[in-house]
């Protein structure tokens, strides 16, 4: 299977995701100003800070050539993951509800939370354990929306890093084929450089993918 | 504010006699634009006047050294093919008026810096100095806002902020200092030359418009003392936008990888006059440069505003006639702008021209290398330069009471709530986090990795310039023995206050011989670095502050040593000649003693064995823990073992050694299987809740990182 990966200015984990996905599959860039998508079979928008976060976090890329074939891929059925960034995009683009505020606190974090999957049984998190270890990093990640959501991933007890509502760390649409969540999973891949929970979010795409073809 | 009782060229920093060397080398009056251009490059900030002749005392060659002093930014070949460029800058004085952009165009400056030699930034660390946080509500805020301001950068650009320092210390109150490092990867053929080559070649203006933000930084900030009425030099503050310099660095990058630029150069302190005037300089070439080609923020600015001006996010570059258009491709591609602004001529001139006519003209070498070059006048002070404090801990407080205090201390406290506030894993490389070792590692490929650390103790070197600045080198590079890295080159910001004081000079003098003599001692070259003078306020200079960066090199990633201890039943050993004294530690600060005295004796051989026991230990595996002692002595090196590792251990200390005396560099606290320690002192064993250290205290490991990880938060609540 390939995974896409958007790239817009100011994208920062473009090629952490990149090279995530790569361990379960291909993985390629795709320019924001280019409305092919090459093909691919899930599109990941990584985190960042595309366009500087200018104006608020996400509100310009939604706007980019690339965003309306990913609007149009999500639509038909493909699958779409939001990291970080990439969430407040698809929240500002109208595939995911709710919005991402700024943190409690007003300032920046970073650190490594526990999270409950709270939603096993979807196709971003089929082969995922129960709970996981993945770093968050950022300065809008306190979710916020006005009626129920589909909640796949919880921060666990106490963990909470931004004040967001019922501890909401990632949410899914009712297609069940658009996930957007804070934590990076790109950034918990590898021993080395970390704990390997992350993976299972790409493998779950990966299985996803395989079953659907 | 200056009056305009004075001369134009005395308001602008020069003196009667520089500005009688210029007439000379003129043979006229200089014009308007001209004087705003020679006044700057005749700065401190710009020309090293004061420091020059003394930093020729540094070693700067060695086997790994592949660009020395002189460029952007040295660099060192890690293997692979591969280079590593790196190199520390200072922004105190504009940190000092307003910290957030102070301290966020200081780590755009350090990126622009690696990226301009062609390596992509891959790290940023940082060394900061402020105020007692407990005490000094500008000290608080200057913190706060100075991280944030990092954060804001460093996070947006996508560069990890990995390690750094802080410290705090009753001089830094008014002068806080603003130091940040940043390392750069990137193919040995990629490395590129700032030198202007090639006559008839075009001068690209890529970036930011051009604005009149920082008008004199150089020149009003950079190179005279801090007073009252500092808030009216905040125009003088430049303004910092990462995502302009986001595309910018990538722009840069790919013109680099497609071989579209024959030289490239950052717009940094004197802007485009510093720039365009060093590329000059270094390709013996002349330069004209058309101010009405440069795109301009607002209307009407004056050619003199346009050549000194130091809005950020700006890069020259020198581009062969018949690929400008490729060149302007690429930036339209990467929503960068692109100007070209002039040419490369046969002439030794600086020409500045507006609409084609000329406004100024300057011999290239006055520029650049005229400057006259200042004699310090050292003279070693008889009586204290820095006063005692305000006792914070009782002279009959129990050596548990001591521990606590000093775990709690703003200098030894857990930095989380600092470093919270950076990204320190973007880019995928992050191997050790902050808080995980003693230096931080990254790796490069499969089997390249590299560590990094930056230190300084200004405490240490008040007490005696040359040792503790010898001290400064070694516990960089026992810091990179602890994750199982040597050293490959070292890079500087050496933090001083007025040199034309003679004490500060006598500082200055004995501070650059000891960092010569370690970096003679242990073979780790300088490659490059930064002088900031004038660190003072009305009370009087900064401690002196040499800030010393070391990068070395691990042969594999998956061995990088860990400060905590790993598991129960392990074995601890002291390793090294350590060799405490009282003097200069954190435990004197807290007693209220003023920074004087004698630093330990070294005993060099032992210290290179040590370092190298430790080195391959890590590597081997056999270590599974390395931390070198340093504040607070051996008791808070094992407290600060067992607050990383959430686990207690059970140790004797050997007879005679001081508890919480401190040595730098040599000693170091490792554990490991018993059978892989034998031959070293052992000092007991992993296990438990608590620590006990027989004869002088018993306290829960829950205890001290409580201590430990509230003592900052605590103090910038």
């Amino acid at each position: 299977m390939k995974f896409g990966v958007v790239r817009f200015p100011g994208t920062c984990d473009d090629v952490d995701a990149q090279l995530a996905a790569a361990r379960v599959g291909d993985a390629e860039l795709l320019w924001h100003a280019d409305r092919d998508l090459q093909g691919v079979d899930a599109v990941v928008v990584p985190g960042g800070f595309s366009y500087g976060d200018y104006l608020r976090a996400g509100a310009i890329a939604r706007f980019a050539p690339v965003m309306e074939s990913v609007i149009e891929f999500a639509h038909e059925g493909g699958l779409v993951l939001g990291i970080c960034n990439g969430f407040q995009i698809l929240c500002e683009a109208g595939l995911l509800p709710g919005a991402l505020l700024p943190n409690d606190h007003l300032k920046f974090v970073f650190r490594q939370v526990e999270l409950e999957v709270v939603d096993p049984d979807t196709a971003f998190t089929k082969s995922s354990p129960a709970r996981l270890s993945i770093p968050v990093k950022h300065m809008s990640g306190r979710y916020y929306a006005p009626t129920p959501v589909e909640v796949v991933l919880r921060y666990a007890r106490g963990q909470n890093p931004n004040g967001s509502q019922n501890d909401i760390a990632g949410v899914i649409n009712e297609g069940g084929n658009v996930f957007g969540l804070m934590p990076h999973p790109e950034h918990a891949v590898d021993p080395l450089t970390g704990s390997t929970d992350g993976l299972t979010i790409f493998e779950s795409i990966a299985a996803s993918v395989g079953a659907l073809v | 504010m200056p009056t305009s009782a004075q001369p134009k060229y005395r308001e602008l920093g020069l003196t009667d006699s520089e500005y009688e060397l210029i007439l000379e080398g003129l043979g006229r009056e200089p014009g308007a634009v001209e004087l705003a251009m020679l006044s700057l490059m005749w700065s401190e900030h710009c020309a090293y006047k004061h420091s020059k002749k003394l930093l020729r005392k540094l070693p700067t060659e060695g086997e790994h050294v592949l660009v020395g002093p002189g460029e952007n930014a040295g660099a060192v070949d890690v293997g692979g093919g591969l280079a590593v460029a790196f190199k520390v800058e200072s922004h105190n004085h504009p940190s000092a008026v307003e910290p957030f952009q102070g301290a966020a165009t200081g780590v755009g400056g350090i990126l622009r810096d690696i990226f301009a030699v062609g390596a992509r930034p891959i790290a940023i660390l940082d060394s900061l100095r402020f105020g007692e946080p407990s005490t000094s509500e500008r000290s608080r805020y200057l913190l706060e806002r100075a991280v944030a301001g990092i954060g804001h950068y460093g996070n947006s650009i996508g560069v990890p902020t990995v390690g750094g320092e802080i410290y705090f210390e009753p001089s830094y109150e008014q002068n806080c200092l603003i130091n940040a490092m940043a390392v750069g990867l990137a193919p040995h053929e990629r490395l590129t030359s700032s030198a202007a080559v090639g006559i008839g070649n075009v001068l690209v203006l890529l970036g930011a418009l051009t604005g009149r933000d920082g008008i004199g930084g150089a020149s009003v900030l950079a190179s005279a003392e801090l007073g009252d009425g500092d808030e009216a030099k905040r125009p003088s503050v430049q303004i910092g936008d990462p995502f302009t310099e986001k595309k910018l660095m990538e722009c840069c990058l790919e013109l680099l990888d497609r071989g579209l630029l024959a030289s490239l150069q950052d717009l940094g302190a004197a802007g485009l006059t510093s720039a365009a005037s060093e590329m000059a300089s270094k390709g013996e070439v002349g330069i004209d440069i058309d101010v009405s080609n440069v795109p301009l923020r607002e209307p009407d600015m004056e050619p003199f505003e346009i050549m000194v001006s130091e809005s950020q996010e700006r890069m020259l570059c020198v581009v062969t006639p018949e690929l400008v258009g490729a060149v302007l491709a690429v930036c339209e591609k990467w929503e960068t702008l692109a100007t070209p602004i002039g040419q490369i001529t046969d002439q030794p001139y600086f020409r500045i021209l507006k609409r084609g006519k000329p406004v100024g003209e300057l011999p290239v070498p006055l520029l650049v290398d005229d400057c006259p070059l200042y004699d310090l006048e050292p003279e070693a002070p008889t009586t204290p330069l820095y006063p005692g404090t305000t006792p914070q801990i009782e002279l009959t407080a129990t050596p548990q009471e001591i521990l606590t205090a000093l775990l709690s201390s703003s200098n030894i406290a857990s930095r989380r709530v600092v470093f919270e506030q950076y990204d320190p894993v973007v880019q995928s490389r992050t191997v050790r986090r902050p808080e995980q070792a003693d230096a931080a590692v990254l790796k490069l490929t499969d089997e390249i990795a590299i560590a990094i650390s930056i230190d300084g103790n200004g405490r240490r070197v008040a007490v005696d310039p040359r040792a503790g600045a010898f001290e400064a080198v070694l516990e960089c590079i026992a810091n990179l023995a602890c994750v199982g890295a040597e050293p490959l080159g070292l890079t500087n910001c050496l933090n001083f206050g007025n040199p034309e004081k003679p004490h500060v000079a006598w500082q200055l003098t004995e501070a650059v011989i000891g960092l010569a003599e370690a970096c003679r001692t242990f073979d780790v070259p300088v490659i490059g670095g930064n002088v900031s003078l004038y660190n003072e306020s009305p009370t009087g200079p900064i401690l002196p502050t040499p800030v010393v960066g070391i990068v070395g090199k691990l042969p594999d990633p998956t061995a990088a040593g860990r400060l905590g201890f790993a598991q129960a039943g392990d074995a601890i050993a002291l390793i090294g000649p350590f060799n405490p004294g009282p003097d200069g530690s954190e435990l004197a600060k807290l007693q209220g003693a003023a920074p004087v005295g004698l630093l330990p004796f070294k005993e060099i051989q032992a210290i290179l064995d040590a370092h190298d026991t430790v080195r391959s230990g890590v590597r081997s595996r056999a270590l599974k823990n390395a931390h070198d002692i340093a504040e607070g002595g051996i008791c808070v090196a094992l407290a600060e073992c067992c607050i990383a590792g959430e686990v207690g251990a059970t140790v004797k200390l050997p007879q005679n050694l001081e508890p919480f005396g401190e040595d730098f560099g040599t000693g170091f606290i490792v554990s490991g299987a018993r059978a892989d320690l034998e031959g070293f002192t052992i000092l007991g064993e992993v296990g438990g809740e608590q620590l006990k250290i027989e004869g002088l205290l018993e306290v829960a490991v829950a205890e001290l990182t409580g201590a430990h990880s509230a003592g900052l938060g605590e103090a910038l609540r």
